[in-house]
């Protein structure tokens, strides 16, 4: 059954500027179409809301730090287990799903790309196996660069082509799809135990700053002209006060303009921003950055960024930010897994618990929604939870029922222990607005693949655009009667296609598709000079061989689908 | 005059055993590297034996007949090491105390001289334990 | 003529290493030497050739015998097994590469099983204890890098690691190290007075069984505090050296092997150690890492765990994962008699199992895959002999700090065998029409 015809559904989509017209969507050969013929199977959706599949942009979701979370948490696994049934493999885990869960349940909440947010290169084989054993949703997995000797060494010297020669490589080798930076040189400090908690902090030994750093991938990511920007987790996170930091990082992108063929307007892209808008200077006197970091934002359109929401459950922290988790384990006692990574990066793990009761925890789920209520443009800013560090990503459906409702948000404020404290130390209880569900669409999918340079190719309805499309039993003509309703439509869709495929029925998966893994593939003139230095760096440093850590068969990425990027051109 | 020491028996691994595992566990190499009792110079001593005698290895759990051998790893007085092995597993603890894990390192074994016993093959000892038959 | 294929990787233990060469005949038939690797590494490369080797199926005979059995019959007897067992135990896994463990995964699920791998009999204590304190680790390149004090605690890499510490964690003059040895301090903690103490800066010579008040004591010596004459057999004044020689350096790494794990302490031990490790970031920087026995036990741990959620002693019998050592552990499983069929891959359990353990496997039906003949292909009822995993095929496999290596093919398996993968397809398929399952 190729062809289907979604009936006299509610349309948003903001690629074709349609705010919930009744219209016919059609499906032929995994694409979208202006029409079919009367053949095609009909999907009635009328009362239901249509969109194009949901892209996030960033979760930790394949890998190392996420596997080594399933590991050390068994009791992750108590209560959320979900047997075989049907073609559905078992699967569990409350933070950290297993692969087989993870993409069910993307797919039945309509989601259907979702991006690795970090890849440590050395893991790429893992990364990859993770990818291909999570069913429906195509995938791609951002390699880091913020604390690589080699990016280090070519950027102290101020060597954009040469960076920019080794990120194509690198992306290469890894099959990646994104320059990636976490704490940038601070991770590299944290080999020695130390950290770079400012713009300006020297990383020991390489002698170069964070801020060289950032703005020196900026332009070799500007150089390749790849389809994403450089996408940035800052120095400083989670700390009262980092809202400086922050700011400091997101002025790096001044005057920097975005190249590229893929429709991207933006040179920056800053990751879980509400773990980066803390002002205060402890954890007493802790208060919300939103407005400043939203003004900011607001005022620079080159920028873009993703929320990360605390939803306010237990949940695990991971990130290539390792001083941050050792810290982290300093402050809340819970186990702490670390993993130095050689001349790439580290990692870190650790439980937390986001209670109610606890006043920071409050005030970090308001800024979490101060920050997508007050930026002014909803295709700059998308919504995302960093899962599983601010939450699970299965909690979506309920970060949009607190942004689509007012007196949601209210009901919650009203349960803390400590509300006067989230009232006074931020603007939450002042902001009245309600998201609508077209800038849900252009927050949860026109806007994150536009940034990710797939904007021709997701995110919208389109014809010519790929048939990935969510109905979600929601009436945009009826009023809601009870908030939770919002949370109960978003959490089943009513049907979800991948690729021209109907993956879930009645929120049932009925298929699994052919998902594919997205990559780019960038093109640079010969660089000889690059080639000899990644030759030598793995006779003398690395611990396996060059001709090993470039074996990426076809058995891990059974399904690739490169984005070709030619930047040989470049003078 | 029958003699017999008590010893903390451990077992783990040496590149004999390794080389040995990997040519094949049906062959006397194997037997040779993995059939035996390493025992410190003081234990020959007070057990009264000839280096390279057969020797009986008895616990709580089971016995079974070894070479013993002058410790190529010592001095380790009070100690046996059986390589990892079936000729170990005959004896070792196999009480993982809800771990999972035997307790392969730490059983306390009594060694007796048994210069007229076989020392069985690899496979051969644990498929006559099983009561396997083997032609 | 011949060939020279660089860059293999070995496949015996967890060390690894990826820069053996193998030179093979022309028609990629015949293995003729190989460089780099250790003498086990060797062995089991030129092993592969021998010419006594078993390349069929067979099945053991009420007299005793073995008969010869076709891929297609050994198929049907697994199948069938599995599809009539109300608890099978499909334990090994760790000598074979990881898209073999996927499949495997497969047919635990349908068939409802146990499944389990050898980190039951090696580092399963250390998943434990990671699970209650956590795990401060590194790659190994940081050791080769940065690491100027190791710690070998109750493992012997002289002679279980052999390439070990030539490769990353002695002798390699890396980025910061580049007076290779010389850069290092080396600390090796063991009852006996093994290969690798002889090369030690200090040997803490302990009681055995009493590494858990040294490591406590460690603790203890790290602030300060007082301590008792002895512990564990080793004077105060020698803790206190080995604590300042640890809190003096600026990058340390704690080895651990079965001295630890498997005396009776078990997985006590290993949180104090992993204790010892994060009390020592709180002056310097360290990191502690077991050493992983066979090749690929790490791999099987991680796909156990990206596709069931626990990485070793998972009880799928239920229809959901459940993990529970000491309930759902193959030793345990095995000597209470809940098992009734055993299907064993890549491992030996029948060579190093406890006996009492083994004994049930005789007596039920069962299964060994393994190219080799070993003592629990003795006393289960059909062998089934594969392709070598990293020889005559390649895969995926995970070293001991959890880096995946892609294993190669370096020569043709003989004629008409199936590789692992190849025949637990075989057998997934056939169980699949069994169970009527879609």
């Amino acid at each position: 059954m190729s062809e289907y015809i979604i009936k006299n559904g509610h349309v948003f989509d903001p690629v074709q500027g349609i705010k919930g017209d009744k219209k016919d969507i059609s499906i032929k050969d995994g694409k979208i179409v202006d029409k079919v013929g009367s053949g095609a199977k009909v999907i009635d959706a009328s009362g239901k809301t249509v969109m194009a599949g949901a892209v996030e942009i960033h979760a930790h979701i394949a890998g190392p730090k996420v596997n080594l979370g399933r590991i050390y948490r068994p009791e992750d696994k108590l209560f959320s287990c979900t047997p075989t049934k049907g073609m559905e493999r078992m699967g569990g885990g409350a933070s950290i799903p297993t692969t087989f869960k993870t993409g069910y349940e993307y797919a039945k909440m309509g989601y259907t790309t979702a991006m690795e947010a970090a890849m440590p290169p050395m893991f790429s084989r893992h990364v990859h196996e993770e990818i291909r054993d999570t069913p429906i949703i195509d995938e791609g997995a951002f390699p880091v660069f913020g604390n690589n000797w080699f990016v280090l060494e070519y950027l102290k010297n101020q060597e954009i082509e040469n960076t920019a020669a080794y990120i194509a490589w690198m992306l290469r080798v890894t099959k990646g799809y994104a320059v990636k930076v976490v704490n940038p040189g601070g991770t590299e400090a944290w080999a020695w135990g130390l950290n770079c908690l400012t713009v300006n902090d020297p990383v020991p030994y390489f002698d170069i700053t964070p801020a060289e750093i950032v703005s020196g991938l900026i332009d070799a990511n500007e150089y390749l002209g790849l389809p994403h920007s450089m996408h940035i987790h800052p120095n400083n996170l989670g700390n009262p006060g980092c809202y400086e930091t922050t700011l400091d990082t997101l002025k790096l992108a001044e005057g920097k303009k975005a190249k590229n063929k893929f429709g991207r307007d933006s040179v920056m892209h800053l990751t879980h921003s509400q773990f980066h808008s803390y002002k205060g200077t402890n954890w007493g006197d802790f208060e919300s950055g939103a407005k400043e970091v939203t003004d900011y934002v607001n005022k620079n359109k080159n920028i873009t960024i993703d929320t990360g929401n605390v939803t306010l459950d237990e949940t695990t922290t991971m990130t290539a930010d390792g001083p941050f988790e050792h810290h982290l384990t300093g402050l809340n006692h819970l186990k702490w897994a670390n993993c130095d990574v050689e001349l790439e990066t580290a990692a870190g793990v650790v439980p937390y618990i986001y209670s109610p009761s606890i006043s920071v925890c409050a005030i970090q789920w308001a800024i979490g929604l101060e920050i997508p209520l007050m930026m002014k443009d909803p295709m700059r800013c998308y919504i995302t939870t960093d899962h599983p560090n601010a939450g699970p990503f299965t909690r979506y459906p309920r970060v949009i029922k607190w942004l689509m409702s007012k007196k949601a948000r209210d009901t919650q404020i009203n349960a803390f222990k400590h509300k006067d404290k989230v009232l006074s130390q931020t603007s939450i209880g002042s902001l009245d607005k309600e998201l609508s569900l077209y800038e849900l669409a252009q927050m949860t999918r026109a806007g994150p693949a536009k940034t990710l340079g797939l904007g021709a190719m997701c995110g919208g309805l389109k014809p010519g655009m790929d048939a990935d499309v969510a109905v979600y039993n929601f009436n945009p003509d009826k009023p809601v009667a009870d908030p939770d309703d919002i949370e109960k439509a978003f959490s089943r869709c009513a049907a979800v296609f991948k690729s021209g495929v109907q993956v879930v029925s009645n929120g049932e998966i009925i298929a699994t598709g052919h998902k594919r893994t997205l990559w780019v593939n960038a093109k640079v003139n010969d660089n000889p000079q690059v080639i000899r230095d990644i030759n030598e760096k793995f006779i003398k440093y690395y611990s396996m061989t060059q001709a090993n850590y470039e074996a990426l068969g076809h058995h891990f990425v059974p399904n690739p689908f490169a984005l070709e990027v030619d930047a040989t051109t470049q003078v | 005059m029958a003699k017999d020491i008590t010893l903390n028996l451990i077992s783990g691994r040496t590149i004999q055993q390794g080389v040995a595992i990997e040519g094949g566990k049906e062959k006397p190499l194997y037997r040779t590297a993995c059939g035996i009792i390493e025992l410190d110079t003081s234990d020959f001593k007070k057990l009264g034996v000839w280096k390279n005698s057969n020797v009986k290895v008895t616990s709580d759990y089971g016995s079974v007949i070894v070479k013993a051998i002058e410790t190529t790893q010592g001095p380790h007085p009070g100690v046996g090491f059986i390589p990892m092995g079936p000729w170990a597993n005959s004896v070792v603890n196999p009480d993982t105390y809800s771990t999972g894990m035997p307790t392969f390192k730490g059983t306390p074994v009594k060694v007796e001289v048994a210069m007229n016993e076989p020392i069985l093959l690899g496979i051969e000892l644990v498929q006559k334990q099983c009561g396997v038959k083997s032609a | 003529m011949t060939k020279t294929i660089t860059d293999v990787i070995c496949p015996f233990c967890g060390t690894l290493c990826d820069d053996v060469e193998v030179v093979v005949s022309d028609d990629g038939k015949k293995l003729l030497e190989v460089a780099n690797a250790c003498v086990i590494g060797t062995e089991k490369f030129l092993h592969s050739q021998a010419a006594d080797r078993v390349t069929r199926p067979r099945m053991h005979q009420e007299d005793g015998t073995w008969k010869e059995v076709s891929y297609d019959d050994a198929v049907e007897y697994t199948a069938q097994m599995l599809a009539k067992a109300k608890k099978p135990l499909m334990y090994g896994w760790s000598s074979t590469n990881c898209e073999a463990q996927s499949v495997g995964n497969e047919i635990a699920e349908i068939s409802r099983a146990c499944c389990d791998n050898t980190a039951a009999v090696c580092h399963g204590t250390t998943l434990i204890a990671v699970q209650d304190i956590g795990l401060p680790t590194c790659t190994l390149g940081e050791v080769k890098n940065r690491a100027d004090r190791v710690i070998f605690w109750g493992c012997n890499p002289a002679h279980a690691h052999p390439r070990h510490m030539s490769r990353y964690s002695i002798f390699p003059r890396g980025f910061f190290t580049g007076k290779g040895q010389m850069s290092r301090k080396l600390i090796v903690v063991d009852p006996r007075v093994t290969d690798t103490a002889k090369m030690a800066d200090v040997h803490l010579q302990l009681e055995q069984g009493k590494d858990y008040e040294l490591l406590n004591a460690l603790r203890v010596a790290f602030k300060g505090e007082w301590l008792p004459d002895v512990v564990a057999g080793i004077p105060a004044e020698k803790i206190r050296e080995a604590a300042d020689m640890m809190k003096s350096g600026r990058f340390g790494i704690i080895f651990f092997g079965m001295g630890v794990t498997q005396s009776l302490s078990k997985n006590h031990n290993i949180d104090e150690a992993i204790a010892v490790t994060k009390d020592l970031n709180e002056y310097t920087k360290f990191s502690i890492m077991p050493m992983r026995g066979h090749y690929n036990v790490t791999g099987s741990g991680e796909v156990f765990a990206w596709q069931f959620g626990f990485p070793y002693s998972v009880d799928l019998t239920r229809g959901f994962a459940r993990y529970n050592p000491g309930d759902t552990s193959s030793i345990d499983l095995l000597t209470r008699g809940e098992v009734d069929a055993m299907f064993t891959i890549g491992s030996d359990p029948g060579a190093h199992f406890p006996i009492s353990a083994v004994k049930p496997i005789a007596n039920m039906p069962s299964v060994c895959i393994d190219p080799h003949l070993t003592p629990t292909s003795g006393v289960s009822k059909l062998h089934v002999p594969v392709a070598f995993n990293g020889v005559e095929t390649g895969g995926n496999c995970y070293r001991m700090d959890n880096v995946p290596i892609d294993c190669r093919k370096v020569v043709e398996p003989p004629e008409g065998m199936l590789t692992d993968e190849q025949f637990l397809i075989k057998v997934r398929d056939r169980l699949k029409q069994l169970k009527g399952a879609a």
